[in-house]
């Protein structure tokens, strides 16, 4: 199984999700997207060193996982292997910032430590989201809500249509990956090779393209779509819409932590 | 770009632009009347997307690669629909394999959209390749466009991370690894782009000529204007009087409160900082404006070389409508 | 008023790239006939199908379906008439859910809503696909994208139904299931396939193309039944007539 077929299976798995009928699924596609959103924001707003803060935020991607009853373990294995770039940079930080900036138990902890565990923290939380967003409510939702929260036209037509023929094309591209390792006796695959691969696999697109055309023609396409059928919105997408929106402004304005600290421990801080 | 790394207002600036620019390719888009170009644009979309998984290796690393595919999607469609393709592939990413994530999606589609899209192709792409197919011409058009698009893109990330103000990385040496890396991404992006578009064009000869730009002045401006503003803020940083992260964070330490404002670039960019403080993403610990003061400064640099960069920038436009190549329309 | 619904006259096309594909076709075909197109790869079935359709215009010669003749300008009318079912579904269905797939021929006609989903179960009812309304194209197995493809077209109410290659990638069950709905629509039908033995459960009257030209019109059952005939222009007898016994156990074809 090459990274293609994994691919494959990763997106139609996460697809699959958010088909079944969780309590996330009934919460209306742009009441899902608007409260994520901000949700991103929030925890991206949270400065360099501020990790403890970040801490309560972490309760909206538990509570959507466990509402929209999504398997924890591929998530936590999809964010692990996502994203070097933004990893190997929060990895310098220790390096950079080597002040002293915490006492815990008699030991300094330089700011640098912080900044990276800030990082990763920001990392899982928003990323996770994203994830989430996606395993309760469907890709084409999330495309149809963003056009009725005012995206525009074409580019939702384009969302929806990218969406539909990656599995064909990334089907194509693994079988077309396969057959050549498997006449490939262990050399791996080089620059040239690679791009007459993608060549192909282009002529073939182009070709598909053209008959898809045909078809939508055929059954009367003058270039736009009709306008699909619409949802309204009711009492749970409010209530979870000013729920959580409130709750990430506590989150923001108060330090949750410490006042729950001072709570439990009562005294001087 | 990655949400661990983007502050809001960094974030929120780029996805205003990225909008901006989706919003305006789309009406573009769909001015041009061809429908033919919505299945395309879909199945293109999901062709850049397949593309970048097949990874090949690198000949003298040990790493592997993939196209890119921004070029590419240029050479095919044309500027407008190449950019509303690839933020289509960018938004399937960030929501599907958690790549770069919601907040920095705007600034993906800026960084990796509008050079590749905008200012390459157009400026470099077209105007090497001119009306000529032969190998030689496509790879010389390809690479060159390629790692202009790219170098540009990386300066951008670097930017705009350290304008985000979570990393602590000085833009100096970011910029220092991340350009000539991506000279060396850009070339490969290059070689790749000419050998597909050459496997394309051999097949369907009829195909070598889909996306004539009709006013490409207006993308020259647009393009070089864009380029001009981020260089400009770039350097704008790169001049401000930040200490190093080293020195900044041992002043920190020390205890000590900001040395008093240096001269007129600390007077103002005091003065914007009290007018941004609403800004969540500037609100430090302490209070202390090291890093807010850098990242403002570059912002406010940026804003005032923009003035001599659309000048720049008219001139240029000058200069590409004599030395643009002949199109048909 | 014609009694004709399909008439080509003298069809002749080349392709882009030079290659002659269609060398002069004629044939007429009536209501509610059942009607084959057989041939080699190559010999221009799929070609012919797409000039009915209005998807690609002759280099000589007429295309007629029911009362226009096609033109880019009667092609609404023509593809209001004409249903055109492609060889890859995938091709074909293109939105989002498979009720959305259904729906889009009848709202492209500008139906009202009620009418719209009145369609819409009647054609998922028809190819007994009710069960797949919500779901995205790219989770349905061969044999349902195929059911749903026909159910998008037929919720246009066409009055002739073209098929290119229907059965090819069907496993048995559905390709049988396939056959036994085929033969219970009241529809005009063109079908072009392989296989021949749905051919002749399918279609009274068959029409062989080779290179290019009409090669054969006539009642199924004696066209393909001419072995020479057939191997001239690439093809067989159909496995079931090999096995009959009247042309001798193990008979082969000529």
């Amino acid at each position: 199984m090459n990274a293609l077929d994994a691919a494959l299976a990763h997106l139609g798995s996460l697809d699959e999700l958010a088909a079944r009928g969780t309590p996330m699924a009934r919460i209306d596609a742009r009441t899902k997207v608007v409260v994520t959103v901000a949700y991103v924001a929030v925890v991206a707003s949270f400065g360099r060193h501020e990790l403890t803060r970040l801490a309560p935020l972490a309760l909206f991607p538990a509570a959507v996982a466990a509402l929209g009853d999504v398997p924890l373990r591929p998530l936590l294995l999809r964010l692990a292997i996502a994203s070097p770039f933004a990893l190997g940079v929060a990895a310098l930080e220790p390096l950079l910032d080597r002040a002293p900036a915490a006492l815990v138990g008699g030991v300094a902890i330089p700011a640098g430590w912080i900044a990276f565990a800030s990082i990763l923290a920001r990392y899982a939380l928003s990323l996770g989201a994203a994830l989430l967003l996606v395993a309760t409510t469907g890709f084409d939702q999330v495309a149809t809500a963003l056009r009725r929260l005012g995206a525009p036209r074409a580019l939702v037509v384009q969302l929806l249509f990218t969406w539909r023929y990656l599995f064909v094309l990334v089907g194509e591209a693994a079988r077309m990956v396969r057959a050549r390792e498997l006449r490939a006796h262990g050399r791996p695959l080089r620059v040239g090779v690679a791009a007459q691969l993608v060549g192909v696999l282009l002529l073939r697109a182009m070709e598909r393209a053209q008959r898809v055309h045909a078809a939508m023609v055929c059954r009367g396409f003058t270039g736009t779509f009709p306008p699909r059928g619409r949802t309204r919105l009711a009492a749970p997408d409010a209530a979870f819409a000013a729920g959580w929106l409130a709750f990430f402004a506590a989150a923001r304005a108060l330090d949750l932590p410490a006042l729950l600290g001072a709570a439990l421990f009562g005294g001087a801080r | 770009m990655s949400d661990a790394l983007v502050s809001p207002a960094v974030g929120g600036l780029l996805w205003a632009g990225a909008a901006g620019v989706a919003a305006w390719s789309a009406r573009r888009v769909d001015a041009d009347g061809d429908e033919r170009k919505v299945p395309l644009m879909g199945v293109l979309g999901a062709f850049v997307f397949a593309a970048q998984m097949v990874n090949f290796a690198i000949p003298g690393t040990g790493s592997s690669g993939h196209l890119g595919g921004g070029l590419l999607l240029a050479a095919l469609l044309g500027p407008e629909a190449a950019f509303l393709v690839l933020a289509s592939v960018l938004g399937v990413q960030a929501l599907f394999f958690a790549d770069g994530g919601l907040l920095a999606l705007g600034a993906n589609a800026v960084n990796l959209g509008v050079p590749s899209a905008f200012v390459a192709y157009p400026l470099v792409f077209r105007r090497i390749l001119g009306r000529s197919r032969t190998r030689g011409r496509v790879v010389a058009a390809s690479v060159s466009a390629a790692i202009v698009g790219l170098a540009l893109g990386a300066a951008l990330v670097a930017v705009e991370t350290a304008a985000s103000g979570i990393s602590s990385l000085p833009l100096r040496s970011f910029l220092a690894v991340l350009v000539p890396i991506h000279l060396a991404i850009g070339a490969i992006e290059g070689f790749v782009t000419a050998a597909v578009l050459l496997v394309l064009w051999r097949a369907r000869p009829e195909l070598a000529d889909p996306a004539a730009p009709r006013r490409p002045v207006g993308r020259v401006a647009l393009g070089v204007a864009l380029a001009a503003l981020l260089t400009g803020g770039a350097l704008s940083a790169l001049a401000s009087s930040r200490p190093d992260g080293l020195e900044w964070s041992a002043s920190r330490v020390a205890g000590a409160e900001p040395a008093a404002p240096a001269g007129g670039v600390h007077a103002l960019v005091a003065r914007v900082q009290a007018a941004t403080a609403l800004l969540p993403g500037y609100a430090l610990p302490g209070g202390r404006d090291g890093a807010r003061g850098t990242s403002l400064s570059g912002v406010v640099g940026a804003l005032l070389t923009l003035g001599v960069a659309l000048a720049g920038g008219a001139a240029l436009r000058a200069f590409a409508r004599r030395g643009r190549a002949r199109m048909p329309r | 008023m014609s009694h004709h619904l399909v008439a080509v006259d003298a069809l002749r096309y080349v392709y882009p790239d030079g290659t002659p594909a269609l060398d002069g076709v004629t044939f007429a075909i009536h209501h509610g006939e059942s009607v084959a197109l057989v041939g080699a790869n190559g010999a221009g079935k799929s070609t012919l199908l797409l000039h009915l359709a209005g998807v690609l215009f002759p280099r000589e010669g007429r295309v007629r379906v029911g009362d226009w003749p096609v033109t880019r300008e009667t092609l609404p009318q023509v593809r209001r008439s004409l249903g055109i079912v492609f060889q890859d579904p995938d091709d074909q269905l293109f939105m989002p859910t498979v009720e959305e797939d259904v729906a889009f021929g009848p709202a492209s006609l500008g139906l009202p809503p009620d009418e719209i989903e009145a369609r819409v179960a009647a054609a998922l009812a028809r190819v007994g696909a009710e069960g797949l309304r919500r779901r995205p194209p790219h989770r349905l197995s061969g044999g349902e994208k195929r059911a749903v493809a026909i159910a998008a077209v037929l919720a246009s109410s066409p009055d002739v139904l073209v098929m290119d290659e229907p059965s090819s990638n069907l496993d048995p069950a559905a390709r049988r299931a396939l056959i036994e709905q085929l033969r219970r629509f009241e529809h005009t039908k063109i079908v072009a396939s392989h296989d021949l033995d749905l051919v002749l459960d399918v279609c009274e009257r068959t029409i062989v193309l080779a290179g290019g030209r009409v090669a054969a019109d006539g009642p199924t059952r004696e066209v393909l039944d001419d072995a020479p005939l057939l191997a001239r222009c690439r093809l067989e007898r159909p496995l079931r007539l090999q096995a009959c016994p009247r042309c001798g156990p193990g008979a082969r074809p000529a």
